[in-house]
């Protein structure tokens, strides 16, 4: 016969015994709350379209999320708000003009591809709402590059950076020629470029909305400068040395903003010391401008930030901090 | 004598509730000697004493109960006279169990056995005259083990090997652990003590600087020892410390105060000529040389949301938790964790009948709400563990690969350089058991490099 | 496409060039009973004999720096068809299994705490001393289940349980249990004494249902201290496998239920 126990328990673990009470599901949390003004920017330029692929996405991703994990006979992550987050992240670098049926197939393809077959949070090696918006512009290319002009419905037009693409090989931008100097006229003011009244990504236009957003996340010790600094910073030198469009519109236009404050920022798939982010900043920033210049694509923020993805635990190899005390 | 502010700040560290304000201003009330004492052969760092009574046995208050055992041991003296009940080993805070003492304190005295004269267990020295050879011998007949938390033999540690010269004594007032009072209260009520059990250090090290490391969150502590050391000659200063956890770690104190870097284990303080003493531990040797009298009780503060009345008590060695918790009025709530120590690292206990040692500074009993459950989740690699470890590692890498079972990974991260401060897990949103993971991994590995040495010792016996 | 094909096979005639004289100059010599010895071995590579792996212990054999026998997954055919290639002596082997000597389940052995923290054994009993009442009962954490090479225990009802048919007698088990309470005993014997605590009779029962408490009735019940078929340390009985008992009867007889008739469990494999 079993022999009577006390009838309180007390807690046995290893020390230590407090917390400082953070929790994941509070960090994507924050992370959502500091892309509110760029979400709030993105509605208000591009209108309902931007309202329905935001909600597209963010169930789409929810309802793979749970699905996965109940495939997998694991635990529901629901709750950690991470699948919110892809989801919200993958709308806000979609054009408003996707269809709604193509932006729900890119978060299933971020979630469950992306991140849940390798094992979920924690575990991919790339950011999923990356990702799925390479899938998609792969897969649905027309689609992914039919802009709308802000607050006007279904009038097509090219993004400032498709613009300015073939000033780098303009001889000079001074003396330009009629057609370099046609794509000088096409680069918004800088106010626009500041406020997002410019066609492009849901969530990248605005740039006082995401570096309003990137404060509140250093600010809530989120994110650390290293990674936004270093990849702005070298995206506008390289853009001073090569020419061409002004440094300060190659920043301020296309992903480099929502990519540097958000998609680099990604803990999981970016290095974890403070040197690894320096230079994971600096590559991301430089494989976007070489790609901006020289690829085929307008746009290179997504795949830099891919590709520096993949070299991200190599990184974390190379930048082995030092214990205190050690020679 | 001067006050200074401390210039060097080390990395990492982290905040937690510091929940001082609990004990803090209760003086310390001496606890009459309990019915029944559990006094354990292991109250120190190395090898647990060997206990010289059994059952049945009377021993006096004072008399020596367990011999030292080997060089890095300490002897073990009854803290009250009474019967012994039974030898038996028994389970410590730490886990593992050694022998304990079990002392009927009520029993009556035999009708043969003379009542001891009222005077000192030990005959009083005077330090001014001892020679540097009594003074460590009094300090190892005291029985007296560093008090901060480690135990480490206090007279092994002020006598350094000749080589090696103490240029700095280090006094660690720091008490940078939630909860914990203690230390706080013997500043402020027994400076004097404080500061003669210094003198007597500074003597047998061959007179070295002098710093008195406290945080800045104690005005109240460093006042009293700025009072108390105002008069004393030569190198002495008081150094500030930020408020920072784990500011009262050794390493971290000497870079603190004199920015000194202690290399790598096995490399110890003495070997950039440093010794760090805690301020109890100055306390029970002005006690021992001065009053001849050993360490047979310390303070402890027993604290938490579940205790009715938080105290800080002088108990004799060996004193139940249950006594300790009885005496501050019971219980307010049920504790939902008991900890032996305070939350960065004390040690969760499974029941209050473990007797006090010389190294139990508090006992802390917390309610549901205070205690967090700790979780299986993976890491999402935020790197707040990297900016909190003080060893500058990278606790992140050594949980995935402990997680792993591959100790070997761990081992190249340096995980045998991690203190065990609890910093990593304290600020993980993940609730990984990341401490607990460095535990597992250096504990592996040790087994193994004993498991290697005993091996080359067979081999070399073959041959 | 001419081109084409011609320089596939240059590149194709090239490097079966380079491979033959790599064959030819350097191939290693190394005596061909290594190769026989690890193949009659059985390829665990659980490590139980000391060796890193089969093919360690076979250059050993063959070196003869290691004794023919100690492959206890092999067993006795194994060391026969080693001592056939080898031309020596086989030791005599027995095969041997572990048995995990606690049967405190959760339904007969109390827990004294809610252990939270990673799920080991080791780790667990360094935390307090570890959850269960019993101080030298089995954690349940799974240490052993988890270096078995085998797949040979598994967790049950918070008790390691080893598949008599799967363990091959390494040892491993027993090198990681921290409460050392896994024993390797010979397959043959089937009765055997489930507890490891050799406290006193009262100090057991407060914190087990099923635990030894060194009546000695099953010594009596076997022909006495004579027969010679246990042996006592502290209040705790224990089957002498050198000479084991054989009569089933003084299982059912224990007043402690704290024996049993090969307890091992077959997962039907």
């Amino acid at each position: 016969m079993k022999p009577k126990e006390t009838a309180e328990h007390y807690i046995l673990s290893s020390s230590p015994h407090t917390h400082a009470n953070a929790s994941v599901s509070r960090i994507m949390l924050d992370v959502i709350i500091a892309l509110l003004p760029t979400t709030a920017a993105g509605i208000w330029f591009f209108g309902m379209r931007a309202v329905f692929v935001i909600a597209t996405c963010v169930s789409a991703a929810l309802v793979t999320e749970a699905l996965c994990r109940m495939a997998m006979k694991r635990e529901s992550t629901v709750g950690d708000l991470s699948a919110v987050l892809t989801g919200l992240l993958l709308a806000l670098n979609l054009p408003s003009s996707i269809p709604l049926h193509l932006a729900a197939i890119g978060s299933v393809f971020a979630i469950a591809v992306a991140k849940q077959v390798f094992g979920g949070l924690g575990m991919n090696p790339f950011n999923p709402a990356l990702a799925g918006r390479a899938f998609m512009l792969i897969s649905f290319t027309g689609p992914m590059t039919t802009w709308y002009k802000p607050c006007a419905d279904a009038v097509t037009t090219p993004t400032p950076l498709a613009a300015m693409k073939p000033l780098f090989h303009a001889s000079s931008v001074s003396s330009p020629t009629p057609h370099a100097a046609e794509a000088l006229g096409q680069i918004p003011s800088v106010w626009n470029m500041l406020i997002g009244n410019m066609p492009g990504c849901i969530g990248e236009v605005s740039a006082i909305a995401l570096a309003t957003g990137g404060a509140y996340l250093l600010w809530r010790k989120v994110i650390t400068w290293h990674i936004p600094a270093a990849f702005i910073a070298t995206a506008f030198v390289y853009s001073l040395i090569a020419g061409g469009a002004p440094a300060y519109a190659q920043i301020l236009t296309g992903g480099i903003m929502i990519g540097a404050i958000f998609m680099a920022t990604d803990y999981v798939t970016s290095p974890i010391t403070a040197t690894g982010k320096l230079i994971f900043g600096f590559g991301c920033g430089l494989l976007c401008m070489l790609i901006r210049q020289f690829g085929s694509y307008p746009e290179g923020c997504s795949f830099a930030i891919l590709i520096m993805n993949a070299l991200a635990p190599l990184i974390n190899r190379w930048t082995q901090p030092k214990p205190f005390g050690a020679k | 004598m001067k006050v200074i502010k401390s210039q060097f700040e080390f990395k990492g560290g982290v905040h937690p509730d510091y929940n001082k304000e609990l004990a803090r201003d209760q003086a310390i009330e001496n606890l009459p000697v309990p019915e029944e004492l559990a006094i354990s052969m292991s109250q120190h760092l190395g090898a647990p004493a060997k206990c010289i009574v059994k059952a049945g046995d009377w021993v006096e208050r004072g008399q020596v109960i367990g011999e030292k055992a080997g060089f890095i041991s300490v002897l073990v003296r009854a803290s009250a006279s009474g019967r012994v009940k039974a030898v038996e080993k028994r389970l410590g805070p730490a886990g593992g169990k050694a022998d304990c003492v079990i002392l009927d304190t009520a029993a009556e005295r035999p009708a043969d056995v003379p009542a001891p004269s009222a005077g000192p267990v030990l005959a009083p020295l005077d330090w001014r005259t001892a020679s540097k050879e009594d003074l460590l011998k009094r300090v190892e007949e005291a029985g007296i083990c560093g008090m901060g938390g480690a135990g480490f033999p206090t007279a092994v540690k002020l006598n350094p090997p000749p080589a090696k010269r103490c240029e700095y004594l280090i006094l660690n007032g720091a008490e940078c652990e939630p909860y914990l009072t203690a230390d706080y209260r013997v500043m402020l009520e027994r400076a004097p003590r404080i500061r003669l059990g210094v003198e007597i250090m500074r003597k047998m090290l061959g007179g070295p600087a002098v710093r008195i490391a406290i945080e800045a969150n104690k005005p109240e502590a460093i006042l009293a020892m700025e009072k108390a050391f105002a008069d004393i000659e030569g190198n002495v200063q008081i150094v500030v410390l930020p408020v920072l956890y784990p500011q009262g770690s050794e390493k971290h104190q000497i870079y603190a105060t004199v920015k000194r870097i202690v290399p790598e284990p096995p490399a110890l303080p003495i070997d950039v000529g440093c010794v760090v003493e805690n301020v109890g531990t100055a306390a029970a040797i002005a006690d021992a040389v001065e009053l001849g009298e050993p360490l047979l009780s310390r303070v402890t503060t027993v604290s938490g949301d579940a205790v009715a009345n938080p105290k800080n008590i002088q108990a004799p060695s060996g004193t139940k938790y249950a006594d300790l918790v009885k005496f501050c009025g019971g219980e307010k709530v049920p504790p939902a964790k008991v900890i032996s120590g305070g939350t960065m690292m004390g040690f969760a206990v499974s029941t209050l009948e473990i007797g006090t040692t010389k190294t139990t500074s508090g006992l802390l009993l917390l309610s549901r709400k205070k205690v967090f459950q700790y979780s299986s989740h993976p890491c999402i690699n935020c790197g707040r563990c990297l900016r909190a470890c003080p060893m500058n590692l990278n606790p992140a890498l050594i949980s995935k690969a402990v997680d792993a079972n591959d100790i070997k990974a761990a081992e190249d991260a340096h995980v045998m350089d991690c203190i065990e401060c609890g910093a990593c897990s304290f600020g993980c949103p993940a609730y990984r058991t990341i401490t607990q993971s460095c535990r597992r991994a250096k504990n592996s590995i040790r087994a193994r490099i004993a498991a290697e040495k005993a091996k080359a010792a067979a081999a070399q016996a073959k041959q | 496409m001419m081109i084409a094909i011609s320089v596939i096979a240059g590149i194709g005639l090239v490097a079966a060039a380079v491979l033959a004289a790599a064959d030819r100059y350097l191939s290693v010599k190394e005596d061909p009973r290594i190769g026989m010895v690890t193949a009659a071995l059985p390829g665990a590579n659980c490590g139980g004999c000391g060796f890193p792996g089969c093919d360690g212990y076979a250059r050993a054999l063959v070196a003869g720096t290691a004794p023919n026998g100690a492959c206890a997954a092999g067993g006795e055919a194994c060391a026969k068809a080693i001592a056939k290639i080898l031309g020596v002596e086989a030791a005599a082997t027995e095969k041997r299994v572990a048995l995990v000597k606690c049967c405190g389940t959760r339904s007969e052995a109390i827990r004294v705490g809610d252990y939270n923290g990673i799920c080991d054994c080791n780790v667990a009993a360094s935390t307090a001393g570890g959850d269960k009442g019993c101080t030298y009962g089995c954690l349940g954490y799974g240490a052993c289940a988890n270096v078995c090479p085998k797949g040979a225990i598994s967790i049950r009802d918070g008790l390691a349980k080893v598949d008599k048919r799967l363990c091959i007698g390494c040892g491993k088990c027993v090198a990681v249990c921290p409460k050392k309470l896994i024993e390797l005993v010979p397959a043959s014997a089937t009765i055997h004494v489930l507890c490891n605590n050799p406290d006193k009779g009262p100090a057991v029962r407060k914190v087990c249902g099923v635990g030894c408490m060194g009546c000695h009735l099953c010594e009596k019940n076997s022909g006495g201290k004579e027969a010679g078929h246990f042996t006592f340390q502290g209040f705790l009985a224990k089957v002498n496998y050198e000479n084991p008992p054989v009569d089933g009867q003084i299982v059912a007889k224990c007043p402690a239920k704290c024996m049993a008739e090969d307890p091992h469990f077959e997962s039907g494999h």
